[in-house]
């Protein structure tokens, strides 16, 4: 009876958000008495990543109406996870944060589903992301991120007047927190910015010069360093080093403080060794709780409407007293990733060779030497030799034999273009499109029409 | 926001495979990037390339130097390419394969050289690394030392320094280390 109460006021707040009209509601808001529990039954939510973030984020999507929640993390659970990612106990440690953070959130609230996925991101294929409404990211690499967004922003499509397919849109939310500082974006693929538009927004790691490190010591950072790019090296011929293996770690952070030692340096430990080693901020756990906050109230208006959504970046920093911030960061339209790139009608009859000739009497590319490349597989490549005569044979096929025979797909060219007079190299996305294929049964629709 | 309409609509057979997309390995933003750096390169003549993985494993490549003036002049030199998924954001790992007598590359083929850490930026290129790594062999610096004895001998015996390497190179000792013959 209690409970049943509690679970009663439990969506108080949250009802008054989702089942009243208001007049700073998102664009198409329909109230409804009964929208939180739409939102629960069919919107599907992705977080990736179940450490600091991940933890707030699971606890704080499943409190604000989500009850299909998947996550993925491939990390296990750490002694010094232990201060802040407050699903997990000290007899957790060595186990999946994905599964532990799962089961702990379904145990305090009632009807909500999470389904933990225990890997890699990578090892993912792109259905398993497309089947999700939204994915909220709680990752501390750019790496990682830069994948997702790839990811996400591959199922978009634009219609023939270069606007974004609304069903095509997979909205992503981004959180990431270093020490007291932090920031949560929006990141709509075709209408806001994604995440390469403006990854120069990462200042990239500090590296230390490797005669610095093996000449002239001067801080804890720079012994640990040497042990760890220039020593491993020494004494494990081959052996890659895994920052994961804590045996590895344990031999880079003594091999350290033997160097610190000799130099006479002081403040090697190893948690620092791990931070050096793997670039870690110390994390602050209420910067992690105002980060999700900010991040799953994000979530939830993209999925409801119930008020105006983030435009588009938000930054925190605690460090000196409070401030928050918001920017409205602009796209870059010819971003690889996100941007309409050029679209192109062909026939399923034009060979690469002829292709690459269209290219250089396209109006808007212009584009000379032009190599080509298709999901990874390199199509022609201009230049080096060896590369060229590797690819060469491909010129007299069919594009669309080379991509697949796919109705269409996205290819992408890089060469040399003229604009008043100058010549600048670029990089561009085609949108390529066969005309008279259909559907994704090219196949079959030549078996039913013959 | 989502259209919760369409999604209750939504079956599970339009999820899968909607755009008749193959589903096929994805080409990160650096894996793009470096496509356009590798169809352009201008190779100095010293240098010659090579993908072992073939022709669709850009991410890692080796290339070949064969310095043509200088205390290096005649050996060849091979240093190992790995690009990361966030190139140019990281610049690339390089390696040298080759063990060398030299004063920025110690024995285990670490190379000094500023744009491949602390002065990199992302627009630089493959080209420019090639060009750099090319200069260390016409103009050995003693002071970045990686390889400390190496660098002691050419600042304070250039002759001594330029015997060592050709030792080196053809394959000897110099003190208690063997180098393999390069030439
Ligand atoms: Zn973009």
């Amino acid at each position: 009876m209690a409970n049943a109460l509690a679970e009663q006021g439990r969506w108080r707040d949250l009802d008054k958000l989702l089942a009243r009209p208001g007049n700073i509601v998102g664009h198409g808001f329909e109230h409804s008495p009964t929208l939180r529990e739409e939102i629960g039954e069919f919107v599907r939510v992705l977080v990736v990543g179940a450490g600091g973030l991940g933890c707030e984020l699971l606890k704080d999507l499943a409190l604000s109406g989500f009850k299909n929640i998947d996550v993925i993390d491939m990390d296990t659970i750490e002694v010094s996870n232990l201060n802040r990612q407050f699903l997990f106990r000290l007899q957790d440690v060595g186990k999946s944060k994905a599964e532990v953070a799962a089961k702990r959130v379904m145990e305090r609230v009632s009807g909500v589903t999470i389904v933990s996925h225990f890997c890699r991101i990578e090892d993912k294929d792109l259905e398993f992301y497309n089947d999700f409404n939204i994915i909220v990211l709680g990752l501390d690499s750019i790496e990682a991120r830069s994948y997702i967004n790839s990811v996400a922003c591959s199922f978009l499509e634009y219609d023939c007047d270069d606007k974004p397919v609304p069903e095509t849109v997979k909205p992503m939310v981004d959180g990431g927190t270093e020490g007291f500082k932090g920031h949560a974006r929006v990141i709509l693929p075709g209408t806001t910015p994604c995440f390469e538009c403006n990854i120069w927004l990462f200042p990239p790691q500090v590296k230390f010069p490797l005669c610095t490190l093996a000449e002239t010591p001067r801080t804890a950072a720079h012994c640990i360093e040497y042990a760890h790019l220039i020593k491993w090296d020494e004494a494990h011929s081959g052996k890659a080093f895994d920052a994961d293996d804590p045996v590895h770690m344990q031999w880079v952070y003594s091999e350290a403080l033997k160097r610190a030692e000799l130099f006479g340096i002081t403040g090697v430990t190893y948690s620092l060794t791990q931070g050096v080693v793997k670039n870690i901020i110390p994390a602050i756990a209420s910067t992690n709780a105002i980060i999700s906050a900010a991040c799953a109230l994000e979530a939830l208006k993209i999925v409801s409407g119930c008020s105006k959504t983030l435009s588009n970046y938000l930054t925190y920093n605690g460090l000196e007293g409070t401030h928050i911030k918001v920017t409205d960061f602009v796209r870059d339209m010819d971003c690889l990733v996100c941007g309409p790139g050029t679209l192109i009608e062909l026939d399923t009859s034009v060979t690469l060779s002829q292709f690459i000739e269209l290219l250089g009497e396209h109006p808007n590319l212009h584009l000379s030497k032009p190599s080509v490349t298709y999901r990874g597989n390199n199509l022609y490549m201009q230049s080096p030799p060896i590369l060229e005569e590797m690819t060469r044979s491909n010129l007299l096929l069919l594009l669309f034999d080379l991509m697949g025979k796919v109705p269409k797909d996205t290819i992408h060219v890089s060469g040399t273009t003229e604009k008043d007079g100058k010549k600048t190299s670029c990089l561009r996305k085609l949108r390529v499109v066969f005309k008279g294929v259909v559907g994704g049964s090219t196949d079959m629709d030549i078996a039913r029409s013959s | 926001m989502i259209n919760l309409f369409k999604i209750k609509g939504q079956k599970r057979e339009d999820a899968a495979n909607a755009n008749g997309r193959a589903p096929v390995k994805k080409q990160s933003a650096g894996e793009l990037r470096l496509h356009k750096d590798i169809s352009e390169l201008n190779l100095p003549k010293t240098t010659t390339i090579s993908f072992p993985n073939g022709k669709d494993d850009l991410m890692n490549f080796e290339i070949s130097i064969r310095p043509d003036e200088g205390y290096y002049q005649g050996g060849t030199f091979i240093f190992t390419f790995q690009v990361s998924p966030s190139y140019p954001h990281e610049p690339p790992k390089v390696k040298c394969k080759t063990k060398v007598y030299h004063p920025n590359i110690d024995l285990e083929g670490n190379v000094c050289l500023n744009i491949l850490r602390e002065d990199w930026k992302p627009v630089l290129n493959i080209n420019t690394v090639i060009y750099g790594l090319n200069l260390l062999f016409t103009q050995p610096n003693d002071e970045d030392p990686l390889n400390h004895d190496a660098a002691a001998v050419l600042r304070d015996n250039p002759k001594l320094f330029e015997s060592n390497v050709r030792r080196a190179m053809a394959g000897g000792y110099v003190g208690q280390i063997y180098f393999p013959r390069c030439i």
